[in-house]
């Protein structure tokens, strides 16, 4: 059975057993004058005979669907011939699609040698086995489990607290999920970055200034040896993230600025939302529209002006992309400005500062430390930001500052590097979880020290 | 007295200059607000600009003589035979007949301005209907992406016309004639993603979105609201808490590719997953927006007032009952909300479906959850990436789709808050 189906027939399960334990205590009840003298409602009955029957079910399946695959492909590989069992991750990944490609009949069994074609046979009895067994083991799981719990339904049963107690740990289990979530992305991209670290030395990848990932395809080739030198892309992101905080920063701090002293409320009730329209926009749209508009705009722009610029300068990417941030910007330091005491405000034009004054002298730098924060967090979303970069950067790794020129980005190297075929053990593929980690680190960063600014300076005002 | 006089003199001075600095600084804002707002607008008028063609398409109308000798064909029931006929033959024949002026040689011209799947249009036509064969049908047909340019776009510098002046003068006749026509392209509707941009539909990509936010939905919404209630119900006051919140504001603010990594690393290549599946993209999306719904779900939680937790105490009830009685449903529209908004943020996301492969060229429309598929932000940018000018009038076209799909969904949440959120 699929694990789609089997995962419906344990909830039906669970709903049988909610039925049966509701029934039960019911019965229970009967003779002894009514459900008053139970424990607890009938509900908390049949709701502790559902959680019994189905939550170890449920994790029965996940379990097992997590894992069959992978237990199936080492068994399928354990089990090859001598001769051809593969030395490499790379080879074995290979033969296991080709394997795989036999098993499911895209590739007549007569076009491969015969031990692979028996290993595709290996492999779906494998599989049809599994299913078997897990269809087995979970329906027996939960009708067993059920049963238990309703076997053990007495009327002194305090079924209520019972029931509250699971779903509390389960309430707990959704919410340890944010730390699972970080432990995993930890996990999988520095194991990545360590292997990678393995094959090319962490002092070139930091220090190297020279970015082009074509290594070789066979081992006898000349023409490239990779270089991994993460500078040029580093330095590419940052003048990228630079023009876009040129862009958005003053845009989106006099916005806010304008909306919270001076807008009337019918103007910041029409304003507000069409600003945060722009927030959201999907970045494929900005992206589209920053590569087939903005940038030949700019370069034609450019042209007119007898200056070269590349068709896909870092300036069309970083400009679009300050629009994106806009919002963002405006909408903190809205925060943060509406967080200063109108006390503040009221003294100060009482001295007969006028309101520009009083923003520029007095709620200014007052705000200043949370604006700081918010500017922070801007730049960690620009760093991040992948879309715009893939469709209006270009590939070409260039050491430059010049705007008009063509510069690549620490997330479009990414994109490039995993996207397509590829092949999991090559230095190329380890080096986009190698620039992830990077691009981790960064944006953690950033992000630890805006909140901690943003958050002492709130409890400054509170 | 007259220091005091002189002061106020020096002040009255600075005045004219000061309330030049006001103005300038309010217009100062004023102009950042348009600069924002110039934008937003550009942006709408160039995409529909671009995009609004893309909802045309340009179809030819003929009396197709369906010749069982011109076809090689004279059993349409059987496989084998329909397989071998030459189903382009009668077409090229119908619109020769349709142009004054046409003859036999200039049937490959006049080939070029049909749909190169005409003829599989016709023969599942023919399929359908054995007892045509021998007769002649008027029948409609796509025609050629470059008479679809001609027709749409003929006086625009910005596309290449690839007819020649012969072709063109025809398509003009044609078009005066009503053989071809333009109308509403529900092609674009109805179809997968194809070589060919006439043929090229976002049905397959929104297909994929619906499955893949189905998946992200049903694990997002529940799991999130679990974690809010947890959170602000039930969590001691210690470091470990503290721990968990720290993680959920910065998971918030994770660059979306590196969720994008982990689905690689973690379900693909740990769990042994498929690629390009929208089960797959769901799970990724769902760890990538379960911080909003968290975020907001708890704002939402925090906003009931204490009064109503007492008073369902007062009467008895247990800690799990006044949450699940009386809290959740009071906070539900704001949480509901919360996770429309981040609903349609994941909508939105291309960058993570990129890692785990959803950018596959897939023709068909994906019919389950382990199905290859894509989505209509990825299928944008496949387009986009296209250098054929119809293809990225579709790509326009297909940003319309789904801004049309975020704005609804956001005016949506908006509505539910006004409507549904009690002010206490």
């Amino acid at each position: 059975m699929q694990p789609a189906n089997l995962l419906l027939l344990t909830l039906v399960l669970a709903i049988v057993a909610y039925w049966l334990g509701y029934a039960r205590s019911r019965s229970l009840a009967m003779p002894l004058g009514g459900i008053r003298h139970l424990k607890s409602l009938p509900f908390y009955y049949g709701a502790r005979a559902a959680l019994w029957s189905g939550i170890p079910a449920l994790i029965v399946l996940g379990l097992w669907a997590a894992f069959q695959g992978k237990v199936i492909q080492m068994i399928v590989i354990g089990g090859l011939p001598e001769g051809i069992i593969p030395a490499t991750d790379g080879e074995a990944s290979l033969l296991l699609s080709k394997i795989s490609n036999v098993a499911s009949g895209a590739l007549p069994p007569g076009f491969v040698e015969a031990p692979i074609a028996e290993a595709a046979e290996r492999l779906q009895a494998l599989r049809t086995q599994s299913r078997f067994l897990m269809s087995g083991l979970v329906i027996s799981v939960a009708v067993l489990a059920g049963f238990l719990g309703w076997l053990r339904i007495r009327p002194r049963l305090n079924a209520r607290s019972q029931v509250e107690s699971i779903l509390k740990w389960v309430f707990f289990a959704c919410a340890a999920l944010a730390i699972l979530t970080t432990v995993g992305i930890i996990f999988s991209v520095a194991f990545e970055t360590f292997r990678f670290f393995g094959k090319v030395p962490f002092t070139e990848f930091i220090f190297g200034s020279h970015w082009s990932p074509q290594t070789a395809l066979r081992a006898d080739q000349v023409a490239s040896q990779g270089a991994f030198g993460m500078i040029p892309l580093f330095t590419g992101t940052l003048l990228i993230s630079a023009i876009a905080m040129v862009v958005a920063v003053p845009v989106g701090l006099l916005s806010a600025i304008y909306l919270s002293e001076y807008a009337g409320r019918k103007v910041r009730g029409v304003v507000k939302p069409l600003l945060e329209m722009l927030a959201g926009i999907p970045t494929v749209v900005y992206g589209f529209f920053a590569a087939l508009t903005v940038a030949p705009f700019i370069s034609d722009l450019a042209a007119s002006m007898g200056i070269e610029a590349s068709s896909q300068s870092a300036l069309a990417a970083g400009a679009v992309m300050g629009i994106m941030i806009i919002p963002f910007v405006s909408s903190l330091s809205d925060d943060v400005i509406n967080a200063v005491p109108q006390a503040m405000r009221d003294g100060s034009l009482a001295l007969g500062a006028t309101q520009s004054e009083t923003m520029k002298k007095v709620i200014f730098p007052a705000a200043l430390p949370g604006i700081m924060g918010g500017i922070l967090l801007a730049v960690s979303r620009a760093i991040g930001e992948t879309m715009i970069v893939v469709m209006a950067a270009g590939l070409a790794a260039n050491l430059t500052a010049n705007p008009l020129e063509t510069v690549t980005t620490v997330t479009v190297q990414i994109v490039t590097l995993l996207t397509g075929d590829q092949e999991f053990d090559s230095a190329k593929t380890l080096a986009a979880f190698a620039l992830g980690a990077m691009l981790f680190l960064a944006t953690l960063l950033l992000n630890v020290i805006a909140l901690k600014i943003v958050r002492k300076y709130r409890e400054q005002y509170d | 007295m007259t220091d005091q006089r002189s002061q106020a003199e020096i002040v009255r001075q600075s005045l004219k200059r000061r309330y030049r600095k006001e103005r300038r600084f309010r217009a100062y804002g004023i102009m950042a607000i348009a600069i924002a707002l110039g934008a937003l607008l550009i942006l709408f008028t160039d995409i529909i600009g671009k995009g609004y063609t893309g909802f045309v398409k340009t179809t030819i109308t003929m009396d197709v003589q369906l010749d069982g000798e011109m076809m090689y064909l004279d059993d349409p029931t059987d496989e084998r035979q329909i397989k071998m006929a030459d189903f382009v033959e009668p077409l090229v024949q119908a619109l020769i007949k349709e142009i004054p002026g046409a003859t036999e040689d200039d049937r490959k011209q006049v080939r070029e301005l049909i749909n190169p799947y005409a003829s599989v249009t016709l023969r599942d036509a023919l399929k359908a209907n054995p007892e045509w064969l021998g007769t002649t049908q008027t029948m409609t047909f796509l025609t050629h992406t470059d008479v679809d340019v001609y027709v749409k776009h003929a006086g625009d510098d910005a596309y290449s016309i690839k007819l020649n002046d012969q072709q063109k003068t025809w398509v003009d006749e044609l078009l005066e004639r009503d053989v071809i026509e333009t109308s509403f392209n529900d092609v674009f509707f109805s179809g997968g993603d194809s070589r060919d941009p006439s043929k090229a539909g976002i049905l397959g990509a929104i297909v994929g979105s619906l499955l893949t936010m189905f998946v992200t939905l049903i694990l997002s919404f529940p799991i999130g609201v679990a974690a809010a209630i947890y959170l602000e119900e039930f969590a001691p006051q210690n470091k470990f808490t503290d721990f968990i919140e720290v993680n959920i504001n910065n998971l918030a603010a994770v660059p979306s590719i590196i969720f994008g990594l982990l689905g690689l690393a973690v379900f693909i290549n740990l769990f042994g997953m498929p690629r390009s599946v929208p089960v797959v993209g769901g799970l990724v999306l769902t760890l990538m927006t379960l911080p909003t719904i968290i975020i907001s779900s708890r704002a939402a939680i925090k906003s009931v007032p204490p009064s109503i937790r007492e008073a369902a105490e007062g009467i008895g009830a247990s800690k799990m009952q006044v949450v699940l009685h009386h809290v959740l449903p009071l906070a539900m529209p704001g949480m509901l909300t919360g996770s429309i908004i981040g609903m349609a943020q994941a909508l939105g996301e291309t960058a993570p479906l990129l890692l785990i492969g959803m950018v596959a060229f897939i023709v068909d429309v994906p019919d389950g959850f382990f199905d290859s598929a894509t989505v209509l932000p990825v299928q944008v940018f496949l387009w986009a990436g296209s250098p054929e000018l119809a293809f990225i009038e579709r790509a326009s076209a297909a940003i319309m789709v789904l801004l049309a799909f975020l704005i609804s969904m956001n005016a949506l949440a908006i509505w539910m808050r006004k409507r549904l959120e009690r002010r206490w």
